[in-house]
């Protein structure tokens, strides 16, 4: 995958079982026996969707904020193999980790949503493709990703086990490894398409409701918004994991790398600033932020907290020296402004006509929500202590 | 730096590109699917209804869905609060003020619109839900449903109903026109067999909206001058006929654009022949091979390795 010699990454060396390892698997525990509950007696008994409200929580956060929050993948990838900028070389394998995980999540997350589970795999039936959903385009293209993400990771398995492993898979893997060599490139730009089809196409799932998503949501670009916003938030959730892992792993921070990145971010959200205050002036929807509503609440905080503030905050040379606040500015901010945008767009905006209250997601539903995000952080720290993801570091003296 | 920034936004723009022409292609009207005059319907005329629920039992009792005794349904008292369809009974009849005459209140039956061109139908992954071609009829089929509920989300009608509370084999649970019965024996449905009043018609979508312009031109003070469901969403397979307009019942005042058109032009124009998705694969290839060619260069002529160190 990766011109990077043997050698230039390595498994990290550190005990699995910290005491914040052990409270994120009793986390993980009991948003699973939460998710038992639903398997055993149904949506209805530990969700709090009803007919009006279909789609809640779940959808909101683990499917549609966590493809959203994966694109650090696909981004990363352009990034070093398509623009070549091999600088940023050692954030590639940890954002492509993010990303097969994630959308690894989004799918199992999918699992606790869906009525009829057992039927995910419907959509890649020929009988079943129908070619007027946005959402069969949206499956059809996390499917096909998800495989181009596990085929990209296939060198790193080798990496790490060839030369040990049992001779026949050696040799298996030695194999796959030629020829990925060969071939990475079209799965490398494979996954960055697929990314833009199904980003965008995330967008188009509520354009089918006009008469009841709210005005300051609802516009026709709504693909063209959850796009670039997909690729506004995909360094933000870099640097953000690059903080996390290294205060956690006690590593060193790999700030020669987050502070060039950082840069880069301020004119794609920018881009997106600007098409949203243009969208909302041609639609005449501004006398709507002032309505006084949850809808409007929700609406100044996701712009002005999630889109505005770390947007002035990245011009200042201050914030992206010091590591505390190009983490608070690039990362949080605009992490939690693309979270609240998808959670916003697919319950808080969704106003249905015969609905007698809003719907707010039940103990349950947080629950395995982060029960799952619990066993995503444990996964990742499992996956760099075994595989050779995070660059090599100087032993300490 | 700035090579890299200008690269990035070069990047952005290339990946826009697929997002704006979407967004401009999605303002022309995409080419609909003809309304089959054939097409079976219901026309309700809300001013002839007395609100007895016969048709609520019908229903019930025709899809093997629980029910109390047909006598249960005289009780007025149901109608203090406003009801919808849900899984375990696929219309209900509510009840409203009637300005002209305080003691007879207009009586309103909701059920599935089967509409022309249906949401639920070009929303569903897997294409549970069908327009049969012979009557027109909106059809789920279970086998196919993997339970994602987008279908819900979709319909502006809000009328796909599902069993929350089946924990292994749940369904979309909404009216199908009695289309079993209507396919094999061409009789009526239960709920417009069963009324007393002759609130319903039922008969071909084409020959109802003629009979409902002619009441409406045969006596004009007693309904509203507007077919509901003749143009709304781009037409619907139930048509009403009422005392004061639908939208003071809650049935929203909709436009004539049917609601698949507002993604299904997005869907199209993004895929049109597969050509966006392979000029952005062909864009971005041609740049990695001009990127690779730039950095070889420039590592030939700097005669050092690994800039990312």
């Amino acid at each position: 995958m990766s011109p990077v010699r043997h050698g230039e990454y390595e498994p990290v060396e550190k005990k699995f079982l910290t005491p914040g390892v052990k409270f994120l698997i009793a986390i993980f525990g009991v948003g699973m026996i939460f998710g038992l509950y639903r398997f055993v007696f149904g949506l209805g008994a530990l969700t709090n969707l009803n007919d009006q409200y279909p789609l809640g929580l779940w959808i909101g956060v683990d499917v549609a904020s966590g493809v959203a929050l994966a694109g650090g993948g696909f981004t990363t990838a352009a990034l070093i193999h398509i623009f070549y900028r091999d600088r940023y070389e050692t954030i590639g394998r940890p954002a492509h980790l993010t990303a097969m995980l994630g959308y690894t999540f989004v799918s199992i997350g999918l699992l606790f949503d869906l009525g009829r589970w057992y039927n995910i795999w419907h959509p890649a039936l020929p009988s079943m493709w129908n070619f007027n959903s946005a959402l069969f385009e949206v499956g059809a293209c996390v499917m096909l990703y998800l495989s181009v993400l596990y085929i990209e990771f296939i060198p790193v398995i080798a990496e790490r086990f060839i030369g040990s492993a049992p001779k026949i898979i050696d040799a298996i893997l030695g194999f796959l490894d030629r020829i990925l060599d060969k071939v990475m490139w079209f799965f490398l730009i494979l996954g960055v398409v697929l990314s833009c089809l199904h980003q965008s196409s995330l967008g188009t799932l509520m354009v089918i409701a006009p008469y009841k998503i709210h005005p300051l949501w609802y516009t026709s670009i709504l693909p063209l918004l959850f796009l670039i916003s997909a690729i506004a938030v995909g360094f933000p959730m870099v640097i953000f994991e690059s903080i996390l892992a290294s205060k956690s792993l006690g590593r060193k921070l790999e700030m020669d790398v987050l502070r060039p990145l950082s840069r880069m971010i301020s004119p794609i959200l920018g881009v997106y600033w600007i098409i949203k205050i243009v969208d909302l002036t041609i639609r005449e929807s501004w006398h709507y932020v002032l309505e006084g509503s949850l809808q409007s609440y929700m609406f100044l905080i996701e712009f002005g907290i999630g889109v505005t503030l770390p947007l002035i905050m990245l011009f200042s040379e201050n914030v992206r020296r010091s590591p505390k606040l190009l983490f608070t500015a690039s990362s949080l901010y605009i992490v939690f402004g693309v979270l609240l945008n998808r959670v916003n767009v697919f319950f808080i905006a969704y106003q249905p006509q015969f609905a007698v209250r809003q719907y707010i997601p039940s103990i349950g539903e947080f629950m395995v929500t982060i029960g799952l995000i619990a066993a995503l952080v444990l996964l990742y720290r499992a996956f760099v202590t075994i595989f050779p993801i995070l660059p090599a570091q100087e032993k300490k003296a | 730096m700035d090579l890299t920034r200008r690269g990035f936004l070069k990047f952005t723009a290339a990946a826009g590109t697929v997002g704006i022409t979407n967004a401009s292609k999605s303002v022309r009207a995409e080419h609909r699917k003809p309304v089959s005059p054939d097409w079976l319907g219901v026309l309700v005329d809300t001013t002839v209804c007395i609100g007895c629920r016969k048709c609520e039992w019908a229903c019930k009792d025709f899809h093997n869905l629980p029910t109390e005794p047909i006598d249960k349904y005289e009780n007025k008292a149901v109608f203090k609060k406003v009801r919808r369809p849900d899984a375990e009974g696929y219309t209900v009849v509510n009840s409203y003020d009637n300005p002209n005459n305080p003691e007879k209140p207009y009586y309103v039956k909701v059920q599935c619109m089967h509409c022309n061109d249906a949401a639920c139908v070009s929303a569903c992954i897997v294409g549970a839900f069908t327009k049969d071609e012979r009557t027109g009829a909106v059809i789920y089929d279970a086998w196919k449903c993997i339970g994602c509920r987008y279908c819900m989300a979709a319909c502006p009608f809000q009328i796909p109903a599902y069993e929350y509370q089946n924990a292994l084999t749940p369904q979309i649970r909404k009216c199908n026109l009695c289309f079993s019965n209507l396919s094999k024996y061409r009789k009526q449905p239960a709920c417009v067999a069963i009324c007393p009043m002759e609130t319903m018609i039922f008969g071909k979508r084409s020959e109802l909206i003629k009979i409902a312009h002619d009441r409406i031109r045969k006596y004009p003070e007693r309904y509203v001058d507007h077919v509901y469901g003749e143009h709304e969403l781009g037409g619907t397979s139930w048509l009403y006929l009422s005392g004061k307009p639908m939208w003071e019942m809650h049935f929203k005042h909709y436009d004539e654009k049917p609601i698949p058109a507002y993604t299904e032009t997005i869907q199209h124009s993004l895929f049109k022949n597969f050509l966006p998705p392979l000029a952005l694969f062909s864009m971005l290839g041609s740049l990695m091979w001009i990127f690779k060619r730039q950095e070889q260069r420039e590592k030939k002529q700097n005669n050092q390795e690994g800039g990312g160190k």
